[in-house]
């Protein structure tokens, strides 16, 4: 396999190069984590499979061979190519049947840290994923660095992902073990301000028929969470020399968990957010959805260890890792957080708090958050309540100035969406022409996701005029987060930023109860798919085909 | 604007000497003239309206350069004012009723296949009168349809009373209820009896799981209600309330059935939740007849009524 060092093209273009051949193998065997056997996948008999290092210009040629009696495929996720190259079988193309090849072929547009997956059946949930950096063809548009390590974050069950969301149909809170209860009460009441108070808040989730205690469907009950696939116990290490500038590219290729990562002692400075570098933010904390990549740049200083502590967003487990001046050192892992409680706000029923505060318009986008109105807006209305809709966001809330759920008042820096702000202006400046409003809705109770109380199956393809610059404002009606994950196209954040700065995106996390809108130009004419990130939301509905033509 | 990015702004003059340069030989070329200079296959640039983007002449393409030099917030009079169109053309409306065979469009379409076993337990009593009782349900199918089978009864010195096989198609109506039909039979140690079968089951306001289900046949109609709550004590430790009422229309004799209000079933269990699928439980239960029941008991000369220890297990798969 031809995999180009770190070192710079020295020729000149890196278009006038040969393609970049790859051979891929894709198998599926027993694999052991954390003690417990389970079955994975492998691309070239690792799991997470390899690091992959494409340059940009130079156009790439991946033979991927399927070794397995099942079909399979590879999406390379957040890389813009011609839509029959993206690797969504059924949309994009056949699949790699069993025992079958397949050889993508494009040219590479970009660079920056992405990560390549499955999109077939439940294959990523079990291991069929592996990190994609590509090289700039100039210069980097990062900060120079000593030392650059890849962290892939992900989640492991040896439970089958059909078992899990088998389970969750007969009963949603299978994973939940953190439910209020009679043992909680006193807790609750005390952090309530009183018994009152307390019970109050029960009976109005009770009512609702939902629980405040709803995080995240799976939670480590069965999941072990792996930091490049090793476990906690012992966690992965990277070297470090004292005063370096060390990059860490880190990806979530989580099937459902939503990791809030930090280095304690250690400060990050933020320079590349879904690939596209941003103005450095130092924080201490960030959360990172599936889908989503952060590169930060870290400097430590003392010759020790440090731990790199990824805690799932329901605080029921932690991936580890450590930097560290030699190898078998270790360092002090933290205490996990108070697990987040969803509140009013999750639900949409932020009640307008400030007096004087006249119309509700005015309320749903403060003045930081001012959008270039559209010529037109499609707007399908408050969903239904439905079979498979159980909640309208009456009041929802602009939230990307929130780091998210769990993460406000923790005393540390946290990265918000409002702090990314692009180092190159997006290519398209145009006002959007249109606005598309699109709901996201689900039922708890029957394990049902989707848009607009539809899921996939009974919901046709969002057409896109070629050319057309669009915007989505999504609406999350439920009481999760929901990372969007748009193929093939950039989603323009408007996270507050102007015209020049507003950062491009391939996965956005929506917030429970929120408001949010990405600006799309429709220029790669195709089939895309559009989805919730989270594997077992895509797959029981939260997906939609964007149509390009 | 969070003290982060105050701080980003001065760490900026350091980190991006290399990447002004970087920009500069990129002003004028933006991203998306780059794109164009490649050949790419099935991704056609053309089509782009490029007179819209006259407005990036407007713009001040050093300054592009420096986006740290300047407040990155759109100043307010730069939003235009104007009045958008609504309209509602649905982009996502229904698909379209024919399978057109994607792949991916039926991974949302599933089916499954469970069964839970809410009751499977001793009911002591002194006297050898100790019963066996279960009340289960099993389910196939997938978010709309289903099809259920249910099954209770109580086995007592070897005769099974109460004896209620049903099978039913479930179809999701509401948010949290499905209505079912189909038929009932009564099946045991007594006569036969088939009914027709209509009701409703889901998740009342507060949590509570219902089933009122309505029968008809030659001898009449016939109702029951159940009903039972989850009250955590922990995550794992949970007591659940539950009863059953039946309600007839006409007495059956022969299958010690009164008219009126029927019988209750009702017990309070406590269950420990080794794993979700795995809960043994201990008891208080208490069947009786009622009403017109209750003195057919009597004239059988049958004690009509107990409250009794009870021990089980609830599982489902």
């Amino acid at each position: 396999m031809a995999l180009p060092g770190t070192g710079r093209a020295t020729s000149p273009t890196p278009s006038a190069l040969p393609p970049l051949e790859m051979e891929l193998h894709v198998t599926r065997r027993k694999v052991h984590v954390a003690g417990r056997r389970g079955e994975g996948y492998c691309v070239n008999g690792q799991m997470p499979g390899p690091v992959l290092r494409w340059q940009e210009g130079r156009e790439v040629c991946i033979h991927v061979h399927n070794h397995m009696d099942e079909p399979t495929s590879l999406h390379w996720h957040g890389i813009r190519l011609p839509s029959d190259q993206d690797g969504v079988p059924g949309l994009s193309f056949a699949g790699i049947p069993a025992g079958g090849k397949f050889t993508y072929s494009f040219p590479v547009l970009q660079s920056g840290t992405y990560w390549y997956h499955s999109h077939m059946g439940h294959q990523e949930s079990a291991g069929l994923y592996g990190a994609l950096i590509i090289d700039p063809a100039g210069e980097s548009p990062l900060p120079t660095a000593d030392r650059d390590h890849t962290i892939l974050l992900s989640d492991w069950s040896d439970v089958s992902a059909e078992q899990i969301v088998a389970n969750l149909k007969m009963q949603d809170d299978y994973y939940n073990f953190r439910q209020r209860s009679m043992a909680s009460l006193p807790e609750e009441s005390r952090r309530a301000g009183g018994l009152l108070p307390a019970l109050k808040s029960r009976l109005q989730w009770s009512r609702m028929r939902m629980s405040a205690t709803d995080i995240s469907d799976v939670s480590g009950v069965i999941y072990t969470y792996l930091m490049n696939g090793e476990s906690p116990a012992q966690g992965w290490s990277g070297l470090f020399r004292p005063g370096e500038r060390v990059c860490l590219r880190v990806i979530n290729a989580a099937a459902m968990t939503l990791f809030d990562v930090r280095i304690p002692g250690l400060e990050m400075q933020v320079v590349e957010a879904d690939g596209n570098p941003v103005v450095p933010v130092p924080v201490d904390e960030f959360r990172i959805a599936p889908g989503e990549t952060y590169v930060v740049m870290v400097t430590p200083q003392e010759a020790r260890p440090y731990t790199i502590f990824a805690q799932s967003e329901d605080r029921t487990g932690h991936a580890r890792g450590t930097l560290t001046p030699r190898l078998g050192l270790l360092g002090d892992v933290p205490p996990m957080d108070p697990r987040p409680v969803r509140g009013m706000v999750d639900m949409g029923m932020a009640m307008p708090m400030m007096a004087g505060m006249k119309n509700m318009a005015g309320m749903a986008m403060p003045p930081v958050l001012q959008r270039t109105p559209a010529d037109e807006i499609d707007d399908p209305g408050p969903p239904p309540l439905n079979v498979e809709n159980q909640n309208i966001a009456a009041h929802p809330v602009e939230r990307v100035g929130s780091p998210g759920d769990g993460l406000e008042g923790t005393g540390r820096r946290v990265l918000a969406y409002s702090d990314l702000v692009a180092l190159r202006p997006p290519p398209d400046q145009r006002p959007p022409s249109r606005e598309i409003i699109l709901h996201l809705t689900g039922n708890m109770e029957r394990y049902i996701w989707g848009f607009n109380g539809r899921k996939y199956s009974e919901s046709g393809p969002i057409h896109l005029a070629r050319g057309e610059r669009v915007r989505f404002t999504v609406i999350n009606d439920t009481m999760m987060e929901h990372p969007l994950h748009l193929h093939g196209l950039w989603s323009e954040l408007e996270n507050g930023a102007d015209d020049q700065h507003r950062p491009l995106k391939h996965t956005v996390i929506s917030q429970p109860g929120s408001r949010m809108s990405v600006l799309v130009t429709a220029d790669a004419p195709g089939v895309w798919a559009y989805h919730c990130h989270l594997m077992y939301h895509m797959q029981t509905g939260m997906f939609r085909e964007v149509v390009i033509s | 604007m969070k003290t982060g990015n105050m701080m980003s702004l001065v760490m900026l003059a350091c980190f991006l000497a290399p990447s002004v340069r970087a920009m500069d030989g990129m002003a004028g070329q933006s991203q998306m003239g780059q794109m164009e200079t490649h050949d790419m296959s099935g991704m056609d640039m053309s089509g782009m309206d490029m007179s819209d983007m006259s407005d990036m002449d407007d713009m001040d393409m050093p300054e592009m350069s420096h986006p740290a030099a300047r407040n990155v917030r759109p100043a307010p009079q730069q939003v235009r004012q104007k009045t958008p169109r609504i309209v509602h053309k649905a982009v996502d409306a229904p698909a379209p009723r024919v399978d057109i065979g994607h792949h991916m469009h039926g991974m949302d379409m599933g089916r499954w296949f469970h069964g839970v076993l809410d009751e499977f337990e001793g009911r002591y009593q002194t006297g050898g009168r100790s019963s066996l009782r279960w009340d289960g349900e099993a389910w196939y199918g997938g978010d709309y349809n289903r099809l259920w089978l249910k099954s209770e009864g109580t086995m007592t010195k070897g005769r099974v009373r109460d004896g209620d096989q049903e099978l039913l198609y479930s179809r999701a109506i509401s948010t949290y209820f499905n209505l079912q039909g189909g038929v009932r039979l009564d099946l045991d140690s007594g006569p036969a009896r088939a009914w027709g079968a209509v009701g409703v089951e889901g998740l009342a306001l507060y949590q509570f799981e219902v089933q009122a289900t309505g029968y008809f046949s030659d001898r009449g109609v016939a109702g029951r209600f159940e009903g039972s709550y989850d009250i955590l004590l922990t995550n794992r430790l949970i007591l659940q309330p539950q009863v059953e009422l039946n309600l007839y229309s006409r007495a059956d004799p022969r299958r010690q059935v009164g008219s009126g209000l029927a019988d209750i079933d009702t017990g309070l269990r406590l269950r420990y939740e080794v794993w979700r699928k795995m809960a043994p439980y201990v008891a208080v239960t208490y069947d009786s007849p009622l009403t017109q029941g209750r003195h057919m008991a009597r004239k059988r000369g049958e004690r009509a009524s107990e409250a009794r220890f009870t021990f089980g297990i609830r599982s489902w798969f």
